[in-house]
């Protein structure tokens, strides 16, 4: 056990052993807590750190931030389950988010939601059987001009068809390239050409 | 009318996200010459330029601002609402994307004008790569002396923060994205207080939507009265419609205030796919009436215009559905993402928008009866005015908006549910 002054204040830290964060991970949320008037709004963010290093919010993901942030557990627990970005069960390395709302659907999301039920051959919320794969139908993404669209991990795609979602799908299976970090669409060129980031204006 | 390009101009260059590319095109003027005026007089600017909030109540930007109590010796804070979650709505996202140092410079007047030092961009989680450009352009600017202490070599301190939502829309109501960035749920607050008196931190907050904030550089830049003369008497200046749905050319169009509906989708949008004819329209993102085509005659986008036809201008999401939309499918579609968002604090919300879901879904899969009407209205006038926050109404009006102009199409799914059933019992 470490006492660490938070707020002015010593207080208890229990940080589990068995979960650490890395040293990037751990200074990251400490400059976070001071970003705030106050250092509770460091909460979505610091899950955001631990979802990124242990891929969804396991139980020693959720009850290390909650000790790190020193909030009760059953506060965090409550954020955790508010928010569907994060993850209480496993996902896929890509995950894929088909938008299912009026302008999607009105465009064709469903053959997408088909194609990609067909194509990884599983429903919604399963894991593929090598950890590649997952999906789930998810509401508008503030990308209807360019629908029907789908979000892998952090990256948006946009105007597709079955066969152009088909034709990504082999090409991410072929490059496995990091969609984790939005940033990678300015090097998306590297095999995923044909795939814009927005193009709507 | 219709193509002054206020919020849009630079927004096809590809380097505009880039401070040197931005400030070469007259960027961060503006608010250099904001930051010699005191805040009576950039307030005064923005009342008299007539600015309503883009994010949907369109309420007068000057006069909200006004609200904010002086002297209350707690710090103001300024969020800006980029949680852009509606249905329909994408254009803020056009805005963080291609032009973010217009949003922040927006930011900065509006800082100054409201004495605040410590303001935040509140984006919607899936939005990693406009988050992503708006936190480098907060970053260009800090290394340039534009944002931190003593900002444009002025004694006016000021930070901003990036903090990104994790996927709920109810996080985009103000008081929701308040408790949200305090690193809570997003549930909404009872008002009053309003944020302007209590709100985050307890403390005077101003929660602005993007576009708002985005419009303010070219009003100080080119004054109160230049804005005001663009648009009609009560809706002044140019808007950002993000269109979707069953036209040839979806996008985010900048046009003014006032320009005929109906133009704007021939014109603008290309007109209806496939040419298919035109059956109904959601003017202002989903929890706006519904017009179906025949009421579209004469119709201004502007928010009298609409108001008068019955529906609202809202955050500016035009969606176009042609004649082979199937209308009771659509506001189904509609209602599973208003059961999905409900933040579960009040039950009328909680539990009604779920039944409302059911009942249309019903319908929609030929086993609802002529009394599930009924019900959908029970429902509906049992959830309106009964909750927290306005989000029980937001869905209250698509499912009495549908069901109103097109309950043909809900008789006829329920009649044929009927003959289906006498049918079977016969057979
Ligand atoms: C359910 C709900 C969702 C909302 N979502 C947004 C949103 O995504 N973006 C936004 O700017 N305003 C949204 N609003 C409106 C805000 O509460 C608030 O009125 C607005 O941000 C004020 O900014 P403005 O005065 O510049 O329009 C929403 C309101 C409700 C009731
Ligand atoms: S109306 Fe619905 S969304 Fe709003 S506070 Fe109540 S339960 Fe939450
Ligand atoms: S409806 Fe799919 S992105 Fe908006």
């Amino acid at each position: 056990m470490k006492m660490e002054k938070i707020n002015g204040v010593n207080r208890d830290i229990k940080v589990e052993a068995d979960l650490r964060l890395s040293d990037a991970a751990e200074a990251r949320i400490e400059d976070l807590m001071h970003r705030y008037p106050c250092s509770n709004s460091a909460l979505l963010p610091a899950l955001y750190i631990a979802q990124e290093e242990c891929s969804w919010l396991t139980d020693r993901a959720i009850r290390w931030v909650a000790s790190r942030l020193n909030l009760p557990l059953a506060h965090v627990l409550e954020v955790a389950t508010f928010y569907t970005m994060f993850y209480k069960q496993p996902v896929g390395k890509y995950h894929i988010q088909i938008c299912r709302t009026l302008s999607c659907m009105l465009c064709g999301a469903k053959k997408l939601t088909e194609q990609v039920r067909k194509r990884l051959n599983l429903s919604a919320g399963e894991v593929s059987g090598d950890g590649m794969w997952s999906f789930e139908e998810v509401e508008c993404l503030g990308s209807c001009g360019t629908a029907p669209m789908v979000e892998i991990n952090d990256t948006f795609f946009e105007n597709l068809t079955p066969e152009k979602l088909n034709d990504l799908l082999n090409k991410i299976e072929k490059f496995k390239p990091d969609l984790r970090y939005s940033g990678i669409l300015e090097e998306l060129g590297k095999g995923l050409e044909g795939f814009p980031k927005s193009s709507v204006w | 009318m219709g193509h002054i390009k206020i919020l849009t101009e630079h927004l096809d260059r590809e380097d505009q996200h880039d401070i040197d590319a931005y400030e070469s095109r007259a960027g961060y003027a503006a608010v250099r010459k904001a930051l010699a005026m005191s805040s009576e007089e950039i307030i005064a600017e923005v009342k008299a330029s007539g600015l309503r909030g883009r994010g949907g109540a369109g309420f007068p930007t000057g006069i909200k601002w006004g609200f904010v109590p002086k002297n209350t010796g707690k710090p103001v804070y300024l969020l800006n609402n980029a949680d852009e979650s509606e249905p329909g709505t994408f254009k803020d996202r056009a805005l963080l994307e291609r032009n973010p140092h217009m949003c922040i410079e927006g930011m900065m007047i509006a800082a100054k004008a409201l004495s605040c030092h410590w303001a935040c961009i509140y984006i919607r989680g899936e939005y990693a790569y406009p988050a992503e450009r708006v936190s480098k352009a907060i970053k260009q600017a800090y290394a340039k002396g534009y944002l931190g202490k003593k900002i444009f070599g002025s004694d006016f301190d000021l930070d901003i923060v990036v903090h990104r939502g994790a996927g709920a829309y109810i996080c985009g109501e103000e008081t929701g994205l308040i408790e949200s960035l305090e690193g809570k749920k997003g549930q909404p607050r009872l008002k009053p207080p309003f944020p302007a008196v209590v709100g985050a931190y307890g403390c005077p907050t101003v929660v602005n939507n993007t576009e708002t904030l985005a419009t303010l550089p070219w009003i100080i830049a080119n004054g109160a009265s230049s804005y005001a003369k663009i648009g009609t008497d009560k809706s002044a200046g140019t808007k950002l419609f993000s269109a979707s749905g069953h036209i040839n050319k979806p996008g985010v169009y900048e046009i003014e205030l006032g320009y005929p509906l109906l133009e704007f989708i021939e014109k603008e949008c290309g007109g209806v796919r496939n040419g298919r004819k035109l059956k109904a329209v959601i003017p202002g993102g989903s929890s706006v009436p519904v017009l179906r085509a025949d009421e579209l005659d004469g119709v201004m986008l502007d928010y009298e215009s609409l108001v008068k036809a019955g529906t609202m201008l809202g955050s500016g999401g035009l969606i176009v559905m042609d004649d082979s939309t199937d209308m009771v499918e659509a506001v189904m579609n509609l209602l599973h993402f208003y059961t999905h968002e409900s933040c579960g604090q009040c039950t009328p919300c909680r539990e009604g928008v779920r039944w409302v879901y059911k009942t249309i879904g019903r319908i929609n899969h030929c086993n609802g009866t002529f009394g599930d009407i009924r019900l959908l209205k029970d429902l509906c006038k049992n959830i309106s005015g009964h909750t927290i926050c306005p989000f029980g109404d937001a869905l209250v009006t698509p499912a009495l908006s549908f069901l109103n102009k097109f309950r043909s199409e809900f008789e006829a799914k329920i009649e044929a549910a009927t003959s289906m059933h006498v049918g079977s019992s016969h057979g």
